[in-house]
């Protein structure tokens, strides 16, 4: 499994990746690239607003599920991978040199 | 009292009753009272002669019947008084009230809130009835149950102990199309240019289109290697694969095979290496995760991309009849064979282009044919001046009807027809080329026209029952690559070793390129090849670099629709040039 280990190693090292935190269950990072004060609010915001999508997409119709999510602002795209065990947060700044 | 013993009153009250009875206050004065106290008295005479009578009658007998008479008149005397009526009150003492409270700790309470949504109920429906599911299914197999829920109980210990959370298999998949969102973010331009971008000038532009480029692929192991070989993969359009080894004779070093897709342009799929550069490869049409690649060395090898291990599942060696040079090109056979085992050919300098058949366990081969040496016409006959030596075969290519003819093209500049059914003879002979062919292809809608590219820097374009080119076009340098479109059997494109890209359309121009683009300064274009789904050309270079280009409407033009209409448009073509020629 040192593919997914290789895997984030490039995403970090990627142009414009400012970070990448994996949160577990219980909303706890297990993996963070950034420093803890702002893993910790991206934790908790994060998985506040990708439960809330989910339960969007999952009360139009009971059999879909979501995927991905991904906020855009005028700073930063954030990327969100939620699952069931744990939820995927990747932040880059696309227009970055 | 009762019991005559001190009895012990657990809780004691403010007030505890030893002896109660009931009183009745009665006045002295009334008729009630007189009459009690009558009673009184008969009772108390009664008493007194119930003793007398008690004492003697130790003396007679007799005298016991005398008494029971005596004393039932006592009794009718005890009933009397139905009728008047007399009222009575009792007044019990009221014990003071005294309050008295207990508080208690309450229980420990924790706050529980839940939103249900519909999702929760149809998530918990799905869950009972995929555990009725498996009920049934432990009932149904009561042979074997103690083998499947050791397994079950295994398999689930091992996933959870193992792997964690980070690197299940669900982490793996969300990890890559992660790397890819970041990919197009970086690259989003060029991501919309490659789906939106139509260059609008080439309306104001007839003749003339151009190139538009795209990602560019670069792995840095393959820094100093040469792109040798492209191909797409036939079911994942987005998916190529690249060969890198190296054209120099002197500088021989590993080689590697890198499958790239176009959503991950910084990153290949697969890697794999092999011992000696890697010279061609071809992905086969239907099961497309076996890739076959020829090498330097001669060795034909097989790969399944889909193994993440780096070793081929078949490979060629000296035993099982490897070739003794150069393997220039690899072609997978459509046609199965009785026994339904996959085969492909594979030419090479050492003259000899062989069937390669993938049993079982190995691979195993048959010599197709033979490069014999053709002389010129001015020498003697055949048969004296064949001197047992070969000619090396450069590339060769299969007609897309009728499968059995086959091109070959040879490092003396010669093309030969063959098919697989002669061994021995070619059936015809081409000679237009003074140096090595580089690449031969049947046209994609045609079946008798095809074209070559040859070191003596031309490109020409045959029909197959005319030993003489009919049309010839000179680039100016050596050519690489030549390929026609999959879309339009006018359009081809050719690289040349000063880095530029040809791309004509006879059906526009005959002389001229539409296009003549300069697209990488300073290394010499190696390979080029088409994607049949999108607009788009891949262009590998000797620096180990491939550059991914988009093609601008003017060239992609399909005037034509049906197979039959292309082969028109290409006949009149022929027509013209055979006429212009003689």
């Amino acid at each position: 499994m040192s593919d997914v280990e290789e895997t984030m190693k490039r995403i970090n090292s990627h142009k414009g990746v400012q970070g990448i935190i994996i949160v577990n269950n219980d909303g706890i990072p297990i993996r963070t690239t950034l420093d803890s004060a702002i893993t910790v609010q991206y934790a908790a915001l994060v998985t506040h607003m990708a439960s809330k999508a989910r339960s969007v997409v999952r009360t139009l119709d009971s059999q879909n599920d979501l995927h991905f999510l991904r906020i855009r602002s005028k700073k930063h795209e954030i990327m969100v991978a939620p699952d069931n065990d744990y939820v995927l947060i990747v932040v880059q700044n696309p227009s970055a040199t | 009292f009762k019991e005559r013993t001190y009895k012990f009153e657990p809780m004691v009250d403010q007030m505890e009753m030893h002896y109660q009875a009931e009183g009745y206050v009665l006045y002295r004065l009334s008729d009630e009272a007189k009459r009690q106290v009558e009673l009184e008295k008969l009772e108390a005479e009664a008493q007194a002669e119930f003793e007398r009578m008690l004492n003697p009658p130790k003396d007679a007998d007799g005298k016991f019947i005398e008494l029971p008479e005596g004393e039932a008149p006592d009794d009718s005397k005890a009933l009397r008084n139905q009728f008047n009526y007399s009222e009575r009150a009792a007044q019990t003492q009221n014990n003071p009230y005294r309050d008295r409270h207990t508080s208690t700790e309450p229980p420990p309470t924790a706050a529980f809130n839940a939103a249900c949504t519909q999702w929760d109920i149809y998530d918990a429906y799905m869950e009972d009835q995929h555990r009725q599911h498996v009920q049934k299914e432990m009932q149904r197999a009561k042979g074997k149950p103690d083998k499947n829920k050791k397994d079950e109980v295994k398999e689930e210990t091992r996933r959870e102990g193992k792997e964690g959370v980070m690197h299940g298999p669900s982490m793996c998949k969300a990890v890559k199309v992660m790397e890819r969102m970041v990919n197009q973010n970086s690259f989003s331009d060029i991501a919309d240019d490659f789906k939106y971008w139509e260059d609008a000038s080439d309306q104001f532009r007839e003749g003339e289109g151009t190139l538009l480029p795209l990602w560019k692929f670069y792995n840095e192991r393959a820094k100093r290697k040469h792109v040798t070989s492209i191909c797409w993969n036939p079911e994942y359009y987005d998916l190529f694969a690249v060969g890198y080894g190296s054209f120099d004779f002197m500088k021989q070093s590993s080689g590697l095979i890198c499958c790239y897709s176009l959503k991950n342009p910084s990153h290949p799929e697969y890697t794999f290496t092999t011992e000696s550069g890697v010279m061609a490869l071809d992905f086969h049409p239907q099961h497309s995760s076996l890739l076959a690649v020829g090498l330097y060395d001669g060795t034909v090898m097989v790969f399944d991309v889909r193994n993440k291990v780096n070793r081929p599942i078949f490979s060629s060696s000296v035993k099982t009849g490897k070739h003794t040079d150069p393997v220039w090109q690899v072609c997978w056979q459509l046609e199965e064979d009785v026994t339904k085992e996959l085969n492909f050919f594979s030419v090479s300098s050492d003259g000899r282009v062989t069937l390669w058949n993938m049993s079982k366990s190995e691979l195993t081969y048959q010599d197709v044919m033979q490069l014999k040496l053709v002389g010129n016409s001015k020498d003697a006959p055949d048969d004296d001046t064949t001197l047992g030596s070969l000619a090396g075969g450069c590339s060769f290519d299969f007609n897309k009807i009728s499968d059995h003819l086959f091109v070959v093209g040879t490092e003396e500049g010669n093309i030969h027809k063959c098919s697989k059914a002669y061994n021995s003879q070619y059936l015809e002979t081409y000679k237009g080329h003074h140096m090595s062919v580089y690449t031969v292809q049947w046209n994609y809608q045609h079946p008798k026209v095809f074209l070559s590219a040859s070191a003596d820097w031309t490109v020409k374009l045959w029909e197959h029952t005319n030993p003489k080119p009919v049309m010839s076009f000179d680039l100016n340098n050596a050519v690489g690559d030549v390929v026609w479109a999959p879309y339009s059997s006018t359009v081809f494109a050719a690289v040349t070793s000063d880095g530029k890209v040809h791309v004509f359309d006879l059906n526009e121009n005959k002389h001229e390129p539409m296009c003549e683009q300069k697209i990488v300064k300073k290394a010499k274009l190696t390979k080029i090849a088409f994607n049949k789904r999108h607009p788009i050309i891949l262009v590998g270079d000797d620096h180990g670099c491939i550059t991914s280009l988009k093609l601008s409407p003017n060239l992609r033009k399909q005037a034509a629709t049906t197979p039959e209409q292309e082969q028109e448009k290409l006949n009149k073509l022929m027509e013209v040039a055979l006429k212009g020629e003689v």
